[in-house]
This record gives C-alpha cells, structure tokens and sequence, in this order.
C-alpha cells in the first residue's frame, strides 16, 4: 500500500455519501438538491485533480496502490490504483458528472431528487470500475454502474425510454455475465482474482494458457467489452439508449461508459491475451473500420439530430478500438487520447442537443433551420463542438485521430508486413464522412433562413448554459494546444501494457522488422 | 437392541421437531378459548424461534441418534436454522394477510409448524424411512396450507393439485427406497457405503428418489404443478413453499448424493441435463407472466435449476480423482438456498400486502408506478429481484457467483455459460417487474391506488430479508466461513 492510496477509496465512495446526503433533503426543496448535487460534483472533481501530479508509484507498477483482503473465500481483495490510462478516465468522468448536473438544471421536473442520487451513484459505479485492480472488484463496479443508468434512461428519458433501458441492460449484461466466466476461468487456475498477480503469472509462466483457451478467454472478455464500446455490429442499444436517454444520462453514456469499453480492452485483453490479441487484431480492426464507415454513413442520413451524434459515437469509438489494436505506442496513444477527446467533445454536442430539445422538444432537424439568427452565441459554440469533433487541427479531436492512423499505418496486421497502410486508408475516410456529416448537419440546423415560425424568438443560450458550454470549449482547445500534458502522462500506461504483452511471450511472435515503420521506441511516442 | 426408552441425548436430536411439534399442538389446544390473533401468532413465532433456538441444543449433541435413524451435525443445524427462520418470518408475515382475508389463525400456524417439524426431520434424516416421514409430514401440511382459501377456487385448485401431483411423487420416493433396500440391505445411508455402484437396480432406485425429490424442489420435468399452486396458495404459503420445504428436500438430495457411492458420472450428467432443462423451462416460462405471483413461481423453478448446476458440480467433482474439491460446491448449495431463502420469504410478503384483500391486485398493470405511491415498498421488492437476478452487493450475486465458481471449478464451462444465458433470460423478466414500479405511471383507476398498510409485523419481516440479503451481499464470508468448516460437512464423506 503506498502513502495516501486510500484517495482512490475516497474518490470512488464520495458520491455516494453524496448521494445519502441527498435521500436526506426533503424531496420537494428542488432549489437545494441541486446545489448540494453540484458541490458533491464539483468536490468530487476537484479531488479527482490530485491524481495528476506524480504519485507514489506502488510495487506493482500502479500509483496509489491499495490492497487490502475483503474475502477471504475465495480471496477477494479490495485492491485499487490508478496509473495514466484510468486517471484521465477518472478525471473525465469527475468533470462531466457535475458538468451534466448543471445541464439537468431546469430540464428535470420531476423526481428531481432521484435524478440526482442515481447521477452521483453512476458516477460510484463508473470511477470505481476504473480504478479497481482486482478482477472480481472491476466486476462488482461494472455490473453495478448498469442499474443507475438504467434507471436514468429509463424514468427521465423521452418517449421509447423503458424500451431504450432494458435492452440497455440486457446487451451488457449479456457481455459482462461472459467475462464472469472467465474471471473465474482465471480465478481457477490462478487462484486470485488480482490481475496484477494472474499477469505476474503469465509471465513467470506459472500459468500456460493454451492456444484455444486464450482465444475463448480473450472472446469472454473482448465480447464484454466490444458490446460496451459498442464495436459493429454490436452497437444497436445505442442509438436506442442515447436518443432516449436525459442530456445528462447522453453525455455521461458518451463521455464516459463507451470509454469503460475500451478502458477494459487495454487493461485487461492485450495484457492478459496478447497472442489471441494478436490473432484477433485483424478482424478486430475491420470491425471497428465497418463501424467507422457504418457509423459515419448513418450519420449522414439521420434526420434525428440525437441520433446523429449517437451514430457518430459509433464511427469515433471505431477510431479508438482500431488505435488499441494497431499494437503500436503511437496508435495506443492516440486511442487513449482519442477515448478524452471523445467524451469531451460529444459531451459538448450532447449538451448542445440537448438544449435544442430543451427549448424546442424536437431533435428532427426538419424542425429547426436559421437557428444562427435568434441564437448566435449557441450556435457559436455548437460550431466549436461540431469542429472539435470532426477533427480540425488545433482542437483535441485532431490529435487522437491523427495519432491513431499514424500509429495504424506504421503497424502490421495479423503479422503481415506493412499492411496497416491499407487499414488506416479506409479508416481515413470516416475522418472525411465526419466532416460531412457534421458539417452538413450544422448548416441545416443553424444556416440559411427560419423556416419555422417558432424558431424566431428562441432564447439564446442562458448564463448557465454559456458557462457550461465555455467550460466545454476550454478544455476542448486546452486538449487541442496543450495535448502533450496528457500524452507524457499517458505514454507510460501505454509502455506498461506493451511491456506486459511483450513479457508474456508476444516478443515469440515477433513483429517482422521489415520497413522502416517497424521499430518504434517508446520514448518517441511521448512526445508525438 | 431391546426396545427401551431413547437415550436423552437421542430426545435433544429432535428437540426442535418436538418444540414445532408441541406448539403446533399447544396451538390448536388454545383455539378455541381464544380469538385474539395477536396471541395466537406470538406463540406461533415463539414456537417457532424456540425451536429454531433448540437446534443449537441439537447440535451440541452432535452424532447419530435414534438407532442411526437422524443424525445430528452442524449440516443439520444450518437446514434447522434456515427452515425456522423461514417459518418465523412466515408467521410474522402471515399475521396480517390472515386478518385480511379473515382466515382462522391458529390451524394456520399450527400447520405451518407441523410443516417445519418435517423439514427439520428430513434435513437430519440420514436413513430413507425416516426420510419419508419428514417428507410426508412437510407435504400432508403443506396440502392443506395450499388450500386454505377454501372458498376460493384458485385455492382449492392449487392444494388438489398439489395433493394429487405430491401423491403421486411420493409413492416414487417410496418405490425408490423399496429398490436401494433391495439391494443395499439397508436403508441407513452410512451402511451403503459398500454398496455396488453399477448396480442397475441400485441405479433406478435412486432416480426414482431424485424423481420424488425433484418433485418437491420443482425440477423439470417435474416442475408443472409449480406456478398453479403457487399462484393459488395463500401468498405467505407461496412464501414458506419457495422457501423451506425446497431448501429441506435439497438437504435430503445433498446428503443422499454425499454418502451413497453410486454418485458418479452416471448421476453427474443425469444433474447437468436437469439443471439445463429446469434453468430453461422456469425462464422462458416466466418470460410471459403477467402475475407477478406466477413469475415469481417460474423463476424459483428457475433458481432450483441454478442449484442443480452445483449439483452437477459436485458430482462431478466426486466422481473425479480428488473428492476434496466438492465441498465449496456443497457450501455454494447452502449459501444460495439461504440467500435464496431471504430473498424469496422478501419478495412474497411484499406481494402479500400489495395483493390487498382477495389477492386481487397481483398483475403487473397492479404493480405500475408503485415507486410513487409506496416506495419503501418498491424499493424492497427490487431489491429482492435484483438479488434474484444476481447484481452485485447482493446476497443472490454471491449465492450465484459461487455456483459459477463451482461449475467452472469443475471443468463445466458449458454448464456456466448456459447457466449465464439463462441469468440473461432471468434479467428480463425481473426488470420487467421493476420497469413497471419505477418506469411507469400507475393505472388510471382507483383500485390500484387503495392506500397499502404496512403493519408493523411486515415491516419486521422486510427488514430482516433486505438486511439479510445486503449484509451477505457485502460480507459473505462470515457464513461461507461456517459453511466451509469441516464440522459442517462432517457428516457428509
């Protein structure tokens, strides 16, 4: 246990004394449960904060390492840390939950203390499963998380919401209960639920998986994992569940619980399974290219504008799964860069919807048209998010797109020499659709004359709601201009997990060192 | 052995039974003096804590009694604890819904501990005989609780049923003891252990007993009569049902499946194919009910599916090289039927009081925007199924996770995913209860809004069950611990 670790208890179980605090108030005093929400929130974040500085480093290579017994049988342990990947997780999912605590501010009418409670629990739910290093643990909190959101979805959603939220439930589920099995599969052999002690295993050699074992392990989790991201063609609860789900319930959905996907992928799939990894990588990266290209080409038809920026999740996470799978320090990179971005900026343009909605209870983009003339400043910043998202270089969704079909193109899929270049030509064209989609969206919305009558006296964005957005912008130019005080930070959880498959025998299986692409040291990927 | 008067040590064996026994009987002396409810139920759960209470007296005199008849051990202990609890909870909760439905109080009660005297036997039964009187003492009382509405058709239906189906299953329990007598010479369990396992007759007397047994725990293909008479047996009777003599016949099967040696491969795949087609037969069943008494019916045929996969763990296990490794099997058995226990006596006694009087409100438009109108009530009842679903910090998620662990330890992964499909199938229809309380606006009539009463009893009983069901979703391993020990499997090879 290092010094100080028991922060990481701290973070993961404050917003649920929060959230007690809050089943104290009484229900109707509305005005009070907000503000108490949003000083859990925003403590919560600033606590969050304490994970950037350089932390003690524990013996197993995570900082602020926590290990202590909570079953004995079979040996369960409270085991928490935090390294680059899962802390800029952390620090993302503490920003947007207050962020999203004060979008609900006036669009949650009832059951308003509810709303609040199942928010702060989510977040419980969702911190927790990036900070736990047990397996069994990460279980409990990913399992734990569905239930808030369900209920978020499902009671404070649109019109299709009970629908949206049991089939939300029941797609991951399905995934988890398998990645159960093989928890215990690995539980079994190993006799400890603590990944740092099973990797420790693989390595030593303690434990040998055999060739069809790993591939059925390496299925139990990836399926887990891929229904979450969603990767294609796996993806069909989430347009359902964002479209129906309150804006803050979407941006949490977006920002944060596609990312527990991927999160789990680097963690616990290529370290664990690197050889199954490797065989998987090349139908793995045209299933996330399909879900690029599918993702963006459905975006381009919506008439639904929630819809719209649902589907272009979809193609954003394929970017990130694709960069995951390259094996590659500068692809990895880019994904984790690309998993921030991702929930900063589609975060800002599900608030952005949602006070569209807000105001005119519609998403058809039929409906709206001219809205830059009543509302000028909001279609200002909704132009930053559309820009952000679609990459422009400056602003953070560059970076990790950019990173990612770097690190794609250089990589060699399924072992054959340089022909990641085939790869990140296709995956290119998502960054092009991307640009159509959202572009042409934003012009429909926003551009040309107001067709509708009442769309001529809309407000225009409110304090609150500027602030919000302003905050949103912020970090998405910070991310863009000042990228290398994350990816520094980062480079050395991407280094632990090619290290981690390398020890476990992928340098066997050598990457073929023809071309020039092949050798890329790690310390040129902390500073790309 | 001359026939003399049993040791005392033998009377402290069955000091539990006799405590059921005699307030049962104390019960039905004080009926017709009395009409006060609130005495009548106070002696019936005291009747029942005390003999609960007794059964740490039983255990202190651990070993065979009664010529080798019952054995006492701390195996029969925690099947003694858990058929009392149920049968104390089952009181406190039966007290209000008798008064609802203006039902005699003190035959009730007395039957309920006659009930439980049988169970108690047949957990410490160890030889087949007396197996038989704990199964027919728990079933000729369990009929007649079935049937107690009896000027309700539905009632009257479920007991006919019960009585006819039960019959019938028993006369197979009973051929099936003819059968191992026949060719083992006993019928004490311990003296089988010579016995030859490939005997074929051997073989068929013991299916026949997992028939009459698989009757009691509603295994399929056995499990028809499960959702009728649980639909129209008074709902706390539906409670003690899923509940205790369930949990006792499994004690039977363990302790048959532990001692005799013919528990081998033969019998591990006879477990695997039951636990498929019972874990199948309760979801999809319950995939389609719309009376939330019904679904709760079909999901406990659900759960003895879930058991039987740690059956077929065990089995496994003890047909394999090391037979060491089937005692956390045995442990998950245990702590699922006590986590099963709570959560089950929970949620019907929740039903119980949003029946309202006739039982009339039970169908899921009843149940609709119920977190509105009572949510303490909503809040209870989603606990428990999301306990029998199987999410984490609670009781049914350890109860499930060391079933998984059991089949995966025992090489049965196709068993644990057909197991975590059917947990899927399960998710659906659980949800589908809680979508209604939370998710939807209740009915426009006025029927279903009538104000709901929470007497001070039910409340007792629902927080038991809820701090119950958290308590072992948190902490297991203070009872897996116990359940572990070798004292508690002594008895058992």
């Amino acid at each position: 246990m290092t010094p100080g670790a028991h922060l990481l208890t701290v973070l993961t179980f404050f917003p649920a004394l929060g959230a007690l605090a809050l089943m104290i108030l009484r229900g109707d005093d509305h005005a009070w449960i907000r503000r108490m929400a949003l000083v859990v929130g925003t403590f919560e974040f600033l606590l969050s904060l304490l994970l950037i500085p350089g932390l003690p480093l524990g013996s197993s290579g995570y900082r602020l390492e926590l290990n202590i017994p909570w079953i004995s049988q079979p040996a369960i342990h409270y085991h928490m840390g935090v390294d680059g990947l899962s802390g800029f997780l952390v620090i993302l999912t503490t920003f947007l939950t207050p962020i999203s605590i004060l979008a609900s501010w006036n669009s949650v009418h009832h059951r308003v203390k509810e709303f609040f409670v199942m928010l702060l629990m989510l977040e419980v739910g969702v911190v927790g499963v990036f900070l736990s290093l047990d397996l069994f643990l990460f279980f409990l909190f990913w399992e734990v998380m569905l239930i808030p959101m369900a209920f978020l979805i499902g009671i404070w959603g649109h019109e299709r919401r009970v629908y949206a939220a049991v089939k939300f439930v029941l797609y991951t589920m399905a995934g988890s209960i398998l990645m159960l099995v093989g928890i215990l599969w690995l539980y079994n052999a190993t006799g400890s639920f603590d990944l740092v002690e099973i990797q420790r295993a693989l390595q030593t050699g303690a434990l040998v998986l055999s060739p069809n074992t790993e591939i059925l392990l390496f299925l139990a989790f990836f399926l887990a994992f891929a229904i979450k991201v969603p990767l294609f063609p796996l993806h069909t609860w989430l347009p359902d569940a964002h479209v129906e789900a309150p804006t803050a319930g979407s941006v949490i959905l977006a920002g944060v619980l596609l990312k527990m996907g991927t999160y789990g992928m680097m963690r616990f799939c290529l370290p664990l399974f690197p050889h199954a990894s490797r065989q998987a990588a090349p139908y793995v990266a045209v299933l996330a290219i399909i879900g690029i290209i599918y993702g963006a080409l459905v975006a381009l038809v919506q008439p639904n504008l929630k819809k719209l920026v649902a589907y272009s999740s979809v193609s954003h996470l394929g970017f990130v799964v694709l960069g995951i799978f390259s094996f590659n320090p500068i692809g990895m990179q880019g994904a984790i860069f690309q998993m921030l971005a991702h929930g900063i900026s589609t975060g800002a343009l599900f608030l952005l919807v949602g006070m569209l909605y807000d105001r005119r209870h519609t998403f058809e983009i039929s409906q709206y048209g001219g809205l830059a003339t009543p509302m000028p400043r909001l279609s200002a910043f909704f132009l930053f998010a559309v820009l952000s998202s679609l990459g422009l270089p400056m602003l953070n969704g560059f970076i990790g797109e950019y990173l990612i079909l770097l690190g794609t193109y250089t990589s060699h899929f399924g072992l054959t020499p340089n022909n990641g270049w085939k790869y990140a030509a296709w995956a290119a064209t998502g960054v092009i659709l991307s640009a159509c989609y959202l572009l042409w969206s934003y012009q429909r919305v926003f551009y040309g004359e107001v067709t509708v009558e009442k769309n001529k006296t809309l407000p225009d964005a409110s304090e609150r709601e500027r602030f919000i957005l302003a905050t949103m912008c912020a970090v998405i130019l910070w991310m863009g201009i000042g990228s290398v005080f994350i990816t520094k930070r980062t480079a050395e959880a991407t280094d632990t997990v090619r290290k981690q498959m390398e020890r476990a025998g992928w340098a066997e299986t050598a990457v073929p060192t023809i071309g020039n692409g092949a050798v890329i040291t790690s310390e040129r990927s902390s500073h790309p | 052995m001359n026939p003399q008067f049993p040791p005392v040590a033998d009377l402290y064996r069955v000091l539990p039974e006799l405590i059921w026994c005699g307030f049962g009987i104390l019960l039905m002396l004080f009926q017709p003096f009395t009409k006060s409810r609130g005495f009548l139920a106070s002696v019936g759960f005291f009747g029942a804590a005390a003999g609960t209470a007794a059964s740490y007296l039983a255990y202190q005199h651990t070993g065979a009694g009664f010529f080798e008849l019952i054995r006492s051990d701390a195996f029969s202990l925690f099947f003694h604890l858990l058929v009392g609890l149920v049968a104390a909870l089952v009181i406190l909760a039966g007290d209000s819904y008798l008064s609802r439905e203006r039902l005699d109080a003190a035959e009730f009660y007395a039957l309920l501990l006659f009930a439980t005297a049988g169970m108690g036997v047949l957990a410490s039964a160890q030889e087949l005989l007396t197996a038989f009187i704990g199964l027919e003492m728990s079933s000729i009382a369990s009929y007649v609780l079935a049937g107690y509405r009896r000027d309700t058709l539905k009632s009257s239906e479920s007991a006919l049923k019960y009585f006819l189906l039960g019959s019938f299953a028993t006369a197979f329990f009973l051929y099936g003891i003819a059968l191992v007598y026949g060719t083992t010479g006993t019928t004490v369990l311990d003296s089988m252990g010579n016995a030859d396992p490939n005997s074929v007759l051997l073989k068929l007397g013991l299916a026949l007993i997992l028939i009459g047994l698989g009757f009691k725990v509603a295994v399929a293909p056995f499990q028809i009569w499960t959702p009728d008479v649980y639909e129209g047996a008074p709902t706390p009777v539906t409670a003690l049902f899923a509940a205790g003599p369930k949990a006792a016949a499994f004690a039977l099967l363990l302790r048959i499946f532990a001692t005799v040696p013919a528990a081998t491969q033969f019998w591990f795949w006879a477990f695997w194919i039951l636990a498929v087609l019972t874990m199948f037969a309760g979801n999809l069943g319950a995939l389609v009910q719309t009376n939330v008494k019904r679904l709760l019916a079909y999901s406990s045929i659900a759960h003895a599916g879930y058991i039987l996969v740690a059956f077929a763990a065990v089995t496994g296990m003890a047909a394999s090289d090391s037979p060491a490794g089937a005692v956390p099997a045995y442990a998950a058995v245990l702590f699922y039927l006590l986590s099963y226990a709570l959560v089950k006596v929970g949620a019907f006694t929740v039903v119980s009081q949003l029946g309202g009087k006739d039982e009339k409100y039970v169908t899921l438009e009843d149940y609709a925007g119920l977190s509105q109108r009572h949510p303490v009530a909503a809040a209870a009842l989603s606990l428990f199924l999301l306990s029998l679903l199987g999410l984490p910090v609670t009781a049914g998620f350890f109860g499930k996770f060391y079933i998984f662990k059991a089949a995966v330890n025992s090489h049965l992964i196709w068993l644990a995913v057909l197991m975590a499909v059917n947990s899927i199938i399960g998710a659906y229809y659980y949800l589908k209860v809680i979508v209604a309380m939370y998710m939807r606006e209740p009915a426009e009539d006025s029927a279903s809004t009538a104000p709901i009463a929470f007497p001070a009893t039910v409340s007792f009983v629902l927080v038991v069950c809820a701090a119950g069901t958290v308590y072992f979703g948190l902490l297991p391993n203070q009872a897996l611990r116990l359940l572990l020990e070798k004292t508690l499997l002594g008895g058992l090879k």
